[in-house]
C-alpha cells in the first residue's frame, strides 16, 4: 500500500479508508504520528506560525534593540514584567516560537520522507496499466480511425513518447483490442520533494551557521589600524564551536575616509572607506570597503557599518603634565551628526582627581537665537566640541569592564561655576580652554574620521544559499510542471469494413492537482494520432469538487 | 517643467484613465445586472446564456488554441432569433466595455511613462521609496488585469483591481510622495532592481488574485443561493434589513451570472497565487543575499522581514489547504485574504508605523 498523508487530496490515489488505530500504547502512537504528519495538521501549524510570528514587529526585540526592550518593560511595568516572562520580547527564540517550528519540521520530515521512498519508486515504475473503463477522468474523447488497433496505438505511443516526453507502455489487451498508458511530469513531484527538503537543509544550514559562526565589531580612526584577533575588537561574539585559532591572521588598516551628503536634504549619499590590507606571507594591499561591497579576505567579510568623526584632543593635569593625547571616536545621532562621546582621562599626576568630559561634538556648529549650539551639516566644516566636566573617580580601576560612550557618574562630581550652574567648555579646534576647579587645560587639536566595521564569518553561508535556490527551483517545478496521465485504446470495429472505419478509439487523461491544460493537451493528442480534430469531454471538476466538499 | 514635475504629472493622468475605466468597469457591470434583472426580456437570453456558458466549460476541441480554456464566449452564444435579448446583454455594456479596456491601456502607458521619467529624475531605479513602490506595483498589477481582460473579460475583478490602482495612486500622490532624488549608501545595490522589482511584481500579481478570489466567493454564494443577508441577524436585524439589498442571491448581483463560475475562479486565483508564491520566495531569497552584503546578516528579524515571512507562510498555508480535504474552494480564499492582507500590511503599516531596517518611505 502506497503512503499518503492522512487527508491529502490527490487525484492519482484513490480515497481509502483510514486503518483505525490498534488499542494501546504503540496504537496512540502510532495515531498520534499519523496526525501530526497529517496535512491538517500541517496546514495548522503554519497558521499558527504565521500568527506566532506577529508580536515580534509589535513588541522590541531583544535581538534588534534591547535598550528599546528595557525602556519598554520600565514603561509598563507589571505588563512588561509578564510579556517578558512570555517571551514576548525574544518572539523567536522564545518556547513557544521554537515549538511551532520545530513541531513544523517534524511533521514535514515524517510527512516528507515516506512520500520520497513512494516517490523514489514511482519514477522507475512504469505507467499504470489502462484502466478498463475511462468514465471517470476528467478528460474523455472517443472517436474512430481507419488504422489497425495495433498500428495506431503504436503511433500513439510513439507521438507520446518523443513529442511529449510522456513514459509510455503498449499492452497487448488480447481480442485485438491494444491500448496504451502513459506518464509525464515526475519532475513535479521531484521539485516538490526537493522544496520540503530543502527547507530542512536550510534549517541545518542555519544551525551549523550559528555553532561555527563569528562576528566582531571594531571602531578604527583613520591613520590607525587592527589586527584579526579577539583582543582588538569592541565587541565579540561567537558560535559554541568556534575555534578562536580559525581568525584569519589578516591586520586592516583605515587609511582615509569619505563622505558625500546631497547639500540640500542632507541625505547620505556615498561612503567610501579606503583600507590596506595585510596578509601574511603577501604584500600590503590597498583595497576599498563600502556599503553593500564588503570585503572578503579568506571568507572574513568586513562590512562598513557606520562612521563618524573623532576629535584629537590633549589634556594636561594640574601639573601640566600630559594626561591623554589622542583621537576620541563620538557616536554620531543624527543625520547632521551631532556626535556624542565621553573623554575619560584616568592618568592624571598622583593625588589629583580624574577627569571626566562629556558632551557633544558638532562638525558643523551653528549656535541658535537662544544660544545653544546645534550642528547644521554633517561634514566638519566648522567643528566644535561642547562638553561638560567632572572630576573625581572614574570607576576603572574596580576591574568591572565600562562602556567606553558612557560616564559612571558614581563616583565623580560634575564641575560648576559661582551661580552653582554646571560649567560647559566650548571648544573649536587649535584652541586651548582652562578646564574648572584648576583640573588642568583642555586643546581641541583637530578632528579625524572614523569608520566602525563588523568582521563576520559564517561557513553554513554557501550551503545557505544552495538550499535556497533548491527550494525555489523545487518550488517553481512543483507548482508549473504539470504531472498528467493519459491512456489510450483502439479496439477493432466488427461490422461493414468497406472503406469504412476500422477501430474505436477511446482516451482518457488525468493530471495531479488543478491542470487546465489538461484536456487541450488531450486535444492535441489525438489529432496528431488520428490527423483530425477530436472533442474532449469529462467529467467537469465541479463533480469532482462536490465529491470532495463532501466527507 | 523638470523630468520630476513631469512624471508627477504623467501619474495624475494615469490615475485618472483608471478611474475612467473603474466608471465604465462599474457600468458595465450594472448593466449587466440590469439586463439580467429584467426577467421577461432575459428569460431567453439567460438560458441561452447559461447554457453558453455551460456547455463549453470543460470542453476543449484538439484545434482550439493551447491557452486556458476558461473563455466561452458568452456574448456570442446567444440565438440569432433572440436578437434584441443580445443587445440587452452584450449590446448595452459594449460601449462601456470598450472605455474600460482603452482606458485601462492608456493609464498603463501613461503610468509608465511617469515612471520611466520618474527614473530619468532621480537617476536611478525607481523602486527606492513607497510613492515608487506603489508607482510600480499599480503598473504590475494594471499589466496582469489588461493580459488577464484581453481573453476574458471579468468586469468586476475589473472593478476591484482598477479601484485598488486608483486608491493606491491618490494615497502615493497625496502620502507617499517625496521629492525625485538619489539614494542612500545602503540601497546603492542591482539588489534594488531585483529585490524590490521582484517583490513589486509579486503585490500585483496577489493584487489580481485576490481580486479573482472575492469574485470566486460571490460567484459561489450566488450558485448556491446561500447569503448571510438571507437570514435574520437577531439583535442587528435593524441593520441587515437596510443592507438586504446587497444580498449576494439578490438582482443587484444578478451579473453574477456573467461571469465564469467559481471553480474557473478559483483555478485563476490558484495560478495567479503560484506565480506570486514563487515571486514572493525569490523576494525573501533576494532578501537575505542583499543583507547579507548590506548589513552582514542574513535574517535579522527586521519587521519587514517578519511581514514577508508572514505573508509568505500564510501563502504557503493556502497552497497547502487547497490539496486538503475539506479545506479547498472557499476556506482557501479566506487564506488568499489573509496572505493580501499581511502583503498590504506588510507593505503600509510596517513602513509608516514599525521602524527597522527597511525604513526607506522617506517619510516622517
Amino acid at each position: 500500500m502506497s503512503y499518503r498523508p492522512e487527508g491529502l487530496d490527490d487525484a492519482f490515489t484513490p480515497a481509502g479508508a483510514a486503518a483505525a488505530p490498534a488499542i494501546g500504547v504503540v496504537g496512540w502512537l502510532r495515531w498520534a504520528w499519523r496526525q501530526l504528519t497529517s496535512m491538517r495538521v500541517a496546514l495548522l501549524l503554519l497558521v499558527l506560525l504565521a500568527v506566532a510570528a506577529v508580536p515580534g514587529t509589535v513588541f522590541p526585540q531583544r535581538g534588534q534593540d534591547a535598550a528599546k526592550v528595557t525602556g519598554y518593560i520600565a514603561e509598563h511595568g507589571a505588563v512588561g514584567i509578564w510579556l517578558d516572562r512570555l517571551g514576548f520580547f525574544d518572539v523567536y527564540t522564545s518556547a513557544w516560537f521554537s515549538a511551532i517550528y520545530l513541531l513544523l519540521f517534524v511533521s514535514l520530515v515524517g510527512c516528507i520522507l515516506p512520500r520520497s521512498r513512494q516517490h523514489w519508486s514511482a519514477v522507475r515504475a512504469r505507467p499504470p496499466r489502462t484502466p478498463r473503463r475511462f468514465t471517470r477522468f476528467p478528460a474523455q474523447a472517443t472517436s474512430s480511425s481507419s488504422d489497425e488497433p495495433e498500428a495506431l496505438v503504436r503511433r500513439a505511443a510513439a507521438v507520446l513518447a518523443r513529442g511529449r516526453r510522456y513514459r509510455v507502455d503498449v499492452h497487448d489487451e488480447g481480442a485485438g483490442v491494444w491500448s496504451a498508458s502513459a506518464e509525464r511530469g515526475y519532475l513535479r513531484d521531484s521539485g516538490n520533494l526537493v522544496f520540503h527538503l530543502a527547507l530542512v537543509g536550510l534549517l541545518v544550514a542555519v544551525a551549523t551557521g550559528q555553532l561555527l559562526h563569528y562576528r566582531a565589531q571594531v571602531i578604527v580612526v583613520a591613520g590607525t589600524g587592527f589586527a584579526n584577533a579577539q583582543t582588538s575588537f569592541d565587541t565579540f561574539e561567537r558560535g559554541r564551536a568556534f575555534d578562536p585559532a580559525r581568525l584569519e591572521p589578516f591586520t586592516l588598516r583605515l587609511d582615509d575616509f569619505e563622505s558625500r551628503f546631497d547639500p540640500v536634504t542632507l541625505a547620505a549619499r556615498d561612503f567610501t572607506a579606503r583600507v590596506t590590507l595585510t596578509e601574511p606571507g603577501a604584500g600590503p594591499s590597498v583595497r576599498i570597503i563600502k556599503v553593500n561591497d564588503p570585503l572578503n579576505v579568506g571568507g572574513t567579510q568586513i562590512y562598513l557599518m557606520g562612521n563618524g568623526y573623532a576629535p584629537h584632543v590633549t589634556v594636561r593635569d594640574a601639573s601640566g603634565v600630559v594626561a591623554l593625547s589622542g583621537p576620541v571616536p563620538f557616536l554620531p545621532q543624527d543625520r547632521v551628526y551631532t556626535s556624542r562621546g565621553v573623554v575619560k582621562v584616568p592618568d592624571v599626576s598622583g593625588g589629583q582627581p580624574q577627569i571626566g568630559l562629556v558632551g557633544y561634538l558638532l562638525p558643523t556648529a551653528a549656535q541658535t537665537p537662544a544660544g545653544s549650539w546645534i550642528s547644521i551639516y554633517p561634514q566638519p566644516t566648522a567643528p566644535l566640541l561642547v562638553l561638560s566636566v567632572w572630576s573625581g573617580d572614574l570607576g576603572l580601576d574596580t576591574g568591572v569592564p565600562q562602556n567606553v560612550y558612557r560616564l559612571d557618574e558614581s563616583g565623580l562630581t560634575q564641575a560648576v561655576d559661582s551661580s552653582g550652574a554646571p560649567v560647559t567648555l566650548v571648544v573649536r579646534p587649535g584652541q586651548t580652554v582652562t578646564l574648572p576647579n584648576g583640573l588642568g587645560t583642555l586643546t581641541f587639536d583637530g578632528i579625524t574620521r572614523f569608520a566602525a566595521f563588523d568582521l563576520r564569518r559564517d561557513p553554513a553561508l554557501g550551503w545557505l544559499l544552495g538550499f535556497a535556490l533548491a527550494a525555489l527551483g523545487g518550488l517553481a517545478a512543483s507548482l508549473f510542471v504539470p504531472r498528467r496521465r493519459v491512456w489510450l485504446r483502439a479496439a477493432p470495429l466488427i461490422g461493414d469494413r468497406a472503406g469504412g472505419p476500422v477501430a474505436v478509439v477511446t482516451a482518457a487523461g488525468l493530471a495531479r492537482g488543478d491542470d487546465v491544460g489538461l484536456a487541450p493537451e488531450l486535444g492535441r493528442i489525438l489529432a496528431a494520432v488520428l490527423g483530425h480534430p477530436v472533442p474532449i469531454t469529462g467529467r467537469t471538476s465541479a463533480d469532482h469538487d462536490a465529491r470532495k466538499e463532501s466527507p | 517643467m523638470t523630468p520630476g514635475d513631469l512624471s508627477t504629472l504623467l501619474v495624475w493622468a494615469a490615475a485618472t484613465a483608471f478611474t475612467i475605466a473603474l466608471f465604465a468597469d462599474a457600468a458595465n457591470l450594472a448593466a449587466i445586472a440590469d439586463a439580467a434583472a429584467r426577467p421577461r426580456q432575459t428569460a431567453r437570453g439567460t438560458t441561452a446564456a447559461d447554457a453558453g456558458a455551460r456547455a463549453p466549460a470543460m470542453a476543449a476541441t484538439a484545434s482550439s488554441h493551447p491557452g486556458p480554456s476558461l473563455a466561452p464566449a458568452r456574448s456570442v452564444a446567444v440565438p440569432p432569433s433572440s436578437w434584441h435579448t443580445a443587445t440587452a446583454i452584450a449590446g448595452r455594456p459594449a460601449p462601456a466595455r470598450g472605455i474600460a479596456r482603452s482606458t485601462l491601456r492608456l493609464g498603463v502607458l501613461l503610468l509608465l511613462a511617469g515612471i520611466v521619467l520618474r527614473g530619468i529624475a532621480a537617476g536611478r531605479w525607481p523602486t527606492a521609496n513607497m510613492y515608487e513602490f506603489t508607482l510600480v506595483g499599480v503598473l504590475v498589477a494594471t499589466t496582469v488585469l489588461a493580459v488577464v481582460q484581453r481573453r476574458r473579460v471579468i468586469a468586476f475583478v475589473g472593478v476591484v483591481v482598477t479601484a485598488i490602482a486608483v486608491l493606491a495612486l491618490v494615497l502615493a500622490l497625496n502620502v507617499f510622495f517625496v521629492r525625485a532624488d538619489a539614494v542612500p549608501p545602503a540601497l546603492q545595490s542591482y539588489w534594488l532592481v531585483i529585490h524590490v522589482g521582484v517583490a513589486i511584481s509579486a503585490t500585483g500579481v496577489f493584487t489580481v488574485a485576490f481580486g479573482t478570489s472575492v469574485l470566486q466567493l460571490l460567484a459561489a454564494a450566488r450558485a448556491e443561493n446561500r447569503s448571510h443577508l438571507a437570514v435574520p441577524w437577531a439583535r442587528a436585524d435593524g441593520l441587515r434589513r437596510t443592507v438586504a439589498g446587497w444580498r449576494v442571491t439578490g438582482p443587484r448581483f444578478a451579473w453574477l451570472r456573467q461571469v465564469p463560475d467559481a471553480l474557473h475562479l478559483e483555478a485563476l486565483s490558484f495560478r495567479l497565487n503560484a506565480v506570486g508564491f514563487v515571486l514572493w520566495t525569490f523576494t525573501l531569497i533576494a532578501g537575505s543575499i542583499w543583507a547579507e552584503h548590506a548589513w552582514g546578516r542574513y535574517w535579522n528579524w527586521d519587521p519587514k522581514e517578519v511581514g514577508t515571512f508572514v505573508a509568505w507562510v500564510v501563502y504557503a498555508a493556502y497552497l497547502h489547504a487547497r490539496t486538503t480535504r475539506g479545506w479547498s474552494g472557499r476556506r482557501a480564499a479566506y487564506l488568499v485574504f489573509a496572505g493580501y492582507a499581511a502583503v498590504l500590511a506588510n507593505f503600509t503599516v510596517i513602513n509608516l508605523f514599525v521602524s527597522g531596517l527597511h525604513s526607506y518611505s522617506g517619510l516622517k
